[in-house]
This record gives structure tokens, C-alpha cells and sequence, in this order.
């Protein structure tokens, strides 16, 4: 499961006297930064190594990572910024940690699903490798269980929306308190279904865990019970679960079915025992590239204005009142570069599509493409 | 229209195209070769740094001193020129690692990264050889220019120049003050106290390392580590100095008059680019070790393009400007550095308007 929002960089811990010292010798740099480049697989602040990569169905796969020095441990349902180098580009993607804390070995696990056009997904699952190393984020996100659990629960999940909820899953077995736990997975095909091997295992060991499996695009016979042929609905949940209004429930996966299901519990008023993860799809290319007209927000000073594909953001940030940085206004000089929260801009110079939240921009000589945040 | 005389405003835009077309043609071709390339260039760097550092606190022998202090000048300059200042520019912001950005780069110089890239990537990157607003022509404290008034304290230019060369990183930072503005009324003595103040804590942390703590570290061999940090820094000073005036003032280089320059098209502004730079000729290391600066013409071109493509840019680049029969101003180290000192020496006494290669060509 991915998103792209973005979570906050690992944070600094307060420096010790020894630190301040080492950090006076190494000034202008910091002494991570020494050890960084010098012995590439220490294990330094915000960087984890890559230990394991392991399929999880026909494309997905499960990476296991150390994590790197000072990491805090993230809470079951957690997701994590992680950084990695495309053809020499730093990609940035937030990844639920599959993980449940309780793993104790100095170790956690993303599970990546390899999508279409996805630049970042593919390279994990497909050209990734044992040694490699990955920026990290700090653990972050409010899709968490209470301390004080409730009796029975209620999870759906979809595709690979199902990786917060198998690190709830693994904890809460993990602490002996996996109760009356009704799942709702779907996945494709049987085979394709990601964790599909491992959630049947714990069922078999947690008679709580009644589990029920919907294949999309499965026409054959379906053989055990708790298997369904079809795209799971909430109207179905009268059937599947009965006392699905009495239960506290995590949904994670596309936003058709997290709608679907908002919609459900809201018109049986128990919107408040829903609880949801976004899944926040890439634009595709071409969705809203030839829109003439584009709103532009510039969010640190809260403005709106109607732009157009032609004229630079620096421009039109200043035709709406605003004075932003800027030195050349060429695209020379870089003293305009601001960061991009959502959308696409183009490069009116190249064309080059900038698409992703947090790129570093040049107002100066990129237009929008459509609807666009920056932070100016 | 200044330089009116080498393009018509038709041939200006389509000479501006081409060398556009250039710059799309690398910038999309950049990828992991060109990653490899800058995490080498800071690893050697870096562990040059601490081999350098090492080595000086055994040196009350003599070999180790040698070898510490000239590890210690390469890691120095390679800092400054071929990874800090081309990191400041942007050249490696595509890759979007943000340890080696543009926005967060700070470096060993007593010119704060800030302060830096308003003055030169901006100022002197855009308005680059034009007099009164190029700050790099003279630093201030030089006339480099024929189009520069000549006053009697230019008489002392020979030494202003030598000192330059061996203070020239605290040169390049107060240079950016424009004292002879506050004096002249155009800037504030508030303003100009808050750059100095800035510069002041940078170098201060700067000495504090080079000439405190590490010499402490050393204990009874304080002063072996404290010459060689003083000599490498000396060092620096001199072979940054050298490269950066070879890179706009050796003979045939143009300088401009704002009044000339008036609004420039795109490709006007890389034709006065091209005019006001010069290259030096040299081998890889040579090439490495200048920043790649001996690519200025390319550099000024394309400030934003990964330094480790200016050779391979070079020959189309110098290509283009045959075919529009253009001057491509290149020669070696000693051609250039010696032109220049001559263009210093010169410029200390009242007229000198032969070295500009347009007044040449329209008497
Ligand atoms: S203002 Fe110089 S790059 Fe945008």
C-alpha cells in the first residue's frame, strides 16, 4: 500500500557533548555524512539496508529492512516514508510497514505491489536488491489500534491495502490478544491474494479469525467457505459479518471501496466506528495535461489564482500579489525553487513533467498542468 | 544592441535554439552514471579529508606533513570547486537526493551558501561581464574592465591583486558587501553590517575547526596541524583564484557596458555568455580539480548541468560556434593566466580600451 502524502524526516535527537564536538571537526558537514559516503552500509540516521526481499503472490513482494540507527519503532498500522534512487533519481513513496513491532529483531518489512506504470513499485519489487539501501522516514499515521482494543473487530482490505492491517494482525498475535476478528480480503485470483498463504496459517491457529476472501477476476469453482467469486460490497456485510454495526472497524485499499464503505456506515449511522486509509493514486499521465486553465494554490500564503499552461507560476504568483524569491527569472540561477505539494507542472523550457508532491521546482520556468499546490 | 556585430537577431535566436536543443538533449540523457559519478567525487573527497587530517598529526615527520597538507588542499579545493560550488548551482538538484541540493549545501568557504548564491549564481550568472553590475568583475577592488573608470588608487592594483589571490575566499565573501555602495549611499550600513555579521559566525566556526580544534586534537603537535590546515587553506585561496579569473578576463575575453546590454533575448544572452568566458585546456585531473571551470564557456552556457558533461558538451558547443563564425576563447593555463595578469597590470593605469576585443574590431 502506498500514498502520496508525504511524513515527516527522521528527526534529530538532541546532540550529546561528544557529538557537538565531532560535529565542530566535520562543520560544514555533520559526522553522518562522513560515514555515509565513506563506509556505505553502516547504519546511519535515516538509511536502512535492505536484507530480504521475498515474493508475496506474482507481484508483489515483501522487503525486509534494518532499520537504520535511532529509529523510534512505529506503532501497528503505521506507514513510513521510503526513499529510493530510480536511474539516479531520489523517488520518495510512503509504504505501510507490514511488520508488528513486536518483531524485536532491529527489522521491519514493506510489501510492494509492482503497479502498471508505477516507477517506484516496480523497481522494489522487480530490479531492487539484498545490500541496497533505502532513505527512510519516520514512522508515521493515525490508522492505529487503541490501547484499549475492542471485543470484536472488523478489518477489509483490499489488494495491498491489506499491509497495515497484517502488521495489526501479526501484533496483536504477537501479544496473545487476537480475539474475535472478522477479515475481509480481496484480492484478483487465489493465487495473487498478497499475504494470502500467511493469513490462512494464523486463522487455522486463531479460531477468533474468521476470514473471507473475494477473487475479482476469478470465474472458477470456489472451494472452502469464507471464498466468494466477485468484488466485495458493503452490502454484503449483512451476510458476512451480521453484527458488523457492533464492531470497530479498519479498512484499508482503493478509494471506490473506502467510499463504498463511508457511505455504508453512514447511512447506518455508525460512521464513527469506521476507520480508514487513504489510498492516494497517481495521477496518470495525460488525466489533466491538457487542461487550459489550472487553480493554483500557493498554500504558504493561502491564495488562489486561475493560471493557464503557458505562464510560469513565478508570474502568476506575482500577478495574484505575491512576492516570491526569485533571482534570474530564467532558470539559471535556482534562487526561485519552491516545493510542490500536489500536481504536475511542466518545464516550459523541456516539457519535463514534474508529478510528484514534494519536487523542488523554478517557478520561474515551470507552468501548471492543471490543478496545482505549491508551497509559495 | 550590444555584440550586434557577430549575430543579426535572426541567426541570435536560431545560435540560441541549437545550444538549447543541447541542454534537453543532456539533461534528459542524465541517470545513474552521472549519480555514480558526483558519490565518487565526495567519497574521494571526503576520504581524502580525513586521510589529509590524519596524516598531519604525524607530522613532526616531515613526509607526513608533506603528504597531509597536499591531502588536505586537493579535499579542499575539490570541496569548494568541483562539489560545492556545482552542487550550490543546482547541477545535481534532478537527482533529488536532499543531501546534495542546491538548497541545502553549505560549504568550507568564509562565504556563506546564501549569500553565495544570490551573488553569483544569480548576479554574476545572469549579468555576467557587465560592468557596474557583474560583481566578479574586480571584486570591488580591481579594474578589470577598459569600460571601468580609471581612478589613481587603481595605480596599486598589482597589489590588491596578490593580496586577492592569498585571502581571495575572504575576498569572494566580503566582495558581495559592495562597501564602495554603503559608502556611495546606494546600500545601508544596516544591511551591510548584517552580511558581515553572517560571514563573521562562518568564519569563525571555520577557523575554529582548522586552527583550534583540530591543531588541539593534536596536542604537542599543535603547530604541525596548524601550518598544514593554514598552508591548504593558503593553497585553495591561490588555485581557486587562478582558475576563476581564467575564466573572464584572459585576452579576447568581452566585457560589456549595461547601457549595450539593454533587453536581452535568450539567445543574445548566451552570445554574451559565450563572449565574456573563456576555457583552458587540460587533462581529466586538470579538468577535475578546476571544478571543471576549464569548461567555463559550457559552465556559463548551461550553470545548471552536471559538471562531469561539460567535456562532451565542449566540442558540439565549440562546433556550433564555428558554423556561426563565432570566437571560442580556449588555451592553455599559462596562455590564460598570463593574459590576465597582464589585463591587471594594465588596468592600473588610465585607458587600456585595446584589450577589448570589440573596440579592436570597430576602430
Ligand atoms: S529565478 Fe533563477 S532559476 Fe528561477
Amino acid at each position: 500500500m502506498s500514498f502520496q502524502t508525504t511524513a515527516p524526516a527522521m528527526s534529530r535527537q538532541p546532540a550529546s557533548p561528544l557529538r557537538r564536538i565531532l560535529g565542530a571537526l566535520t562543520w560544514p558537514l555533520t559526522p553522518d555524512a562522513f560515514v555515509e559516503s565513506l563506509l556505505p552500509q553502516a547504519p546511519v540516521a535515516a538509511r536502512g539496508r535492505v536484507e530480504r526481499i521475498e515474493p508475496n503472490g506474482p507481484d508483489a513482494a515483501t522487503i525486509t529492512i534494518r532499520c537504520p540507527r535511532g529509529w523510534r519503532g512505529h506503532r501497528a498500522g503505521q506507514f513510513v516514508n521510503v526513499g529510493v534512487d530510480v536511474d539516479g533519481v531520489r523517488h520518495t513513496r510512503c509504504y505501510s510497514i507490514s511488520s508488528a513491532p513486536e518483531r524485536g529483531d532491529g527489522r521491519f518489512t514493506i510489501t510492494v505491489k509492482a503497479i502498471a506504470n508505477g516507477r517506484v513499485s516496480r523497481h522494489l519489487v522487480q530490479a531492487l536488491e539484498v545490500g541496497d539501501t533505502l532513505s527512510l522516514g519516520e514512522p508515521t499515521g493515525e490508522f492505529v489500534l487503541p490501547a484499549v482494543l475492542p471485543e470484536r473487530l472488523l478489518m477489509i482490505a483490499a489488494g495491498s491495502g491489506i499491509t497495515p492491517i497484517m502488521s495489526m494482525l501479526e501484533s496483536l498475535q504477537a501479544q496473545d490478544r487476537l480475539g474475535d476478528v472478522v477479515l475481509i480480503h480481496s484480492a484478483p485470483l487465489p493465487g495473487t491474494m498478497i499475504f494470502g498463504a500467511a493469513l490462512e496459517r494464523m486463522a487455522q491457529r486463531h479460531s477468533g479469525l474468521t476470514l473471507q476472501r473475494y477473487y475479482t477476476r476469478h470465474g472458477g469453482d470456489t472451494h472452502q467457505p469464507g471464498e466468494h467469486n466477485g468484488r466485495f460490497d458493503a452490502g454484503q456485510l449483512d451476510t458476512l459479518c451480521p453484527d458488523w454495526r457492533e464492531r470497530a472497524t479498519w479498512a484499508c485499499g482503493p478509494d471506490a471501496l473506502l467510499q463504498n464503505l463511508e457511505r455504508h456506515f453512514e447511512r447506518a449511522g455508525v460512521a464513527e466506528h469506521l476507520h480508514v486509509e487513504r489510498f492516494r493514486p497517481r495521477l496518470r499521465p495525460g488525466a489533466a495535461a491538457d487542461a487550459e486553465t489550472a487553480q493554483v494554490t500557493f498554500g504558504r500564503s493561502a491564495v488562489r489564482a486561475c493560471g493557464n499552461g503557458a505562464q510560469s507560476l513565478l508570474e502568476l504568483a506575482e500577478a495574484s500579489g505575491l512576492n516570491p524569491e526569485h533571482g534570474c527569472r530564467m532558470g539559471i540561477c535556482h534562487g526561485c525553487t519552491a516545493t510542490l505539494q500536489s500536481g504536475r507542472v511542466r518545464d516550459l523550457r523541456s516539457g519535463e513533467i514534474h508529478d510528484e508532491a514534494g519536487d523542488l521546482v523554478q517557478v520561474c520556468v515551470c507552468a501548471p498542468v492543471g490543478d496545482v499546490e505549491i508551497d509559495l | 544592441m550590444t555584440h550586434a556585430f557577430y549575430l543579426t537577431d535572426e541567426q541570435a535566436e536560431a545560435f540560441g535554439r541549437e545550444l538549447d536543443a543541447i541542454r534537453d538533449e543532456v539533461r534528459a540523457s542524465l541517470g545513474e552514471n552521472d549519480a555514480a559519478y558526483i558519490r565518487r567525487m565526495i567519497r574521494v573527497q571526503r576520504g581524502l579529508e580525513v586521510a589529509g587530517r590524519a596524516s598531519l598529526f604525524a607530522g613532526v615527520l616531515p613526509p607526513f606533513w608533506l603528504a597531509g597538507t597536499a591531502m588536505l588542499s586537493v579535499a579542499k579545493i575539490l570541496e569548494n570547486m568541483e562539489i560545492g560550488h556545482n552542487v550550490m548551482h543546482g547541477q545535481w538538484d534532478w537527482m533529488k537526493d536532499p543531501g546534495i541540493h542546491s538548497t541545502t549545501w553549505e560549504w568550507d568557504t568564509a562565504c556563506p551558501a546564501e549569500q553565495w548564491k544570490h551573488s553569483h549564481n544569480y548576479m554574476h550568472h545572469t549579468y555576467t561581464n557587465i560592468v557596474g553590475m557583474d560583481r566578479d568583475v574586480g571584486y570591488g577592488i580591481l579594474r578589470m574592465s577598459a569600460y571601468q573608470e580609471w581612478k589613481v588608487w587603481n595605480l596599486g592594483q598589482p597589489v590588491y591583486n596578490a593580496l586577492l589571490a592569498g585571502l581571495f575566499q575572504y575576498g569572494v565573501a566580503l566582495h558581495d558587501v559592495e562597501f564602495e555602495q554603503v559608502i556611495e549611499r546606494k546600500k545601508s550600513w544596516r544591511d551591510a553590517v548584517k552580511m558581515l555579521k553572517t560571514i563573521g559566525r562562518k568564519t569563525g566556526r571555520q577557523s575554529l575547526k582548522d586552527y583550534v580544534l583540530f591543531p588541539l586534537l593534536a596536542g604537542p603537535f599543535f603547530l604541525y596541524v596548524f601550518s598544514g590546515n593554514l598552508v591548504a587553506n593558503f593553497v585553495r585561496n591561490l588555485w581557486a583564484y587562478a582558475i576563476i579569473f581564467c575564466g573572464h578576463f584572459p585576452d579576447g575575453a568581452h566585457t560589456f557596458k549595461a547601457e549595450d546590454v539593454g533587453n536581452e533575448t535568450r539567445g543574445r544572452w548566451y552570445l554574451r555568455q559565450l563572449l565574456g568566458s573563456c576555457n583552458i585546456e587540460g587533462g581529466r585531473l586538470f579538468h577535475i580539480m578546476s571544478g571543471n571551470l576549464s569548461h567555463q564557456i559550457e559552465h556559463h552556457l548551461y550553470p545548471d548541468l552536471p559538471s562531469n558533461r561539460y567535456a562532451e558538451i565542449a566540442p558540439r558547443v565549440r562546433a556550433v560556434c564555428e558554423r556561426y563564425g563565432l570566437p571560442y576563447n580556449t588555451g592553455s593555463f599559462a596562455r590564460q593566466f598570463g593574459t590576465t595578469t597582464w589585463r591587471v597590470l594594465r588596468l592600473s593605469l588610465p585607458g587600456g580600451e585595446g584589450l577589448e576585443p570589440r573596440s579592436a574590431m570597430a576602430a
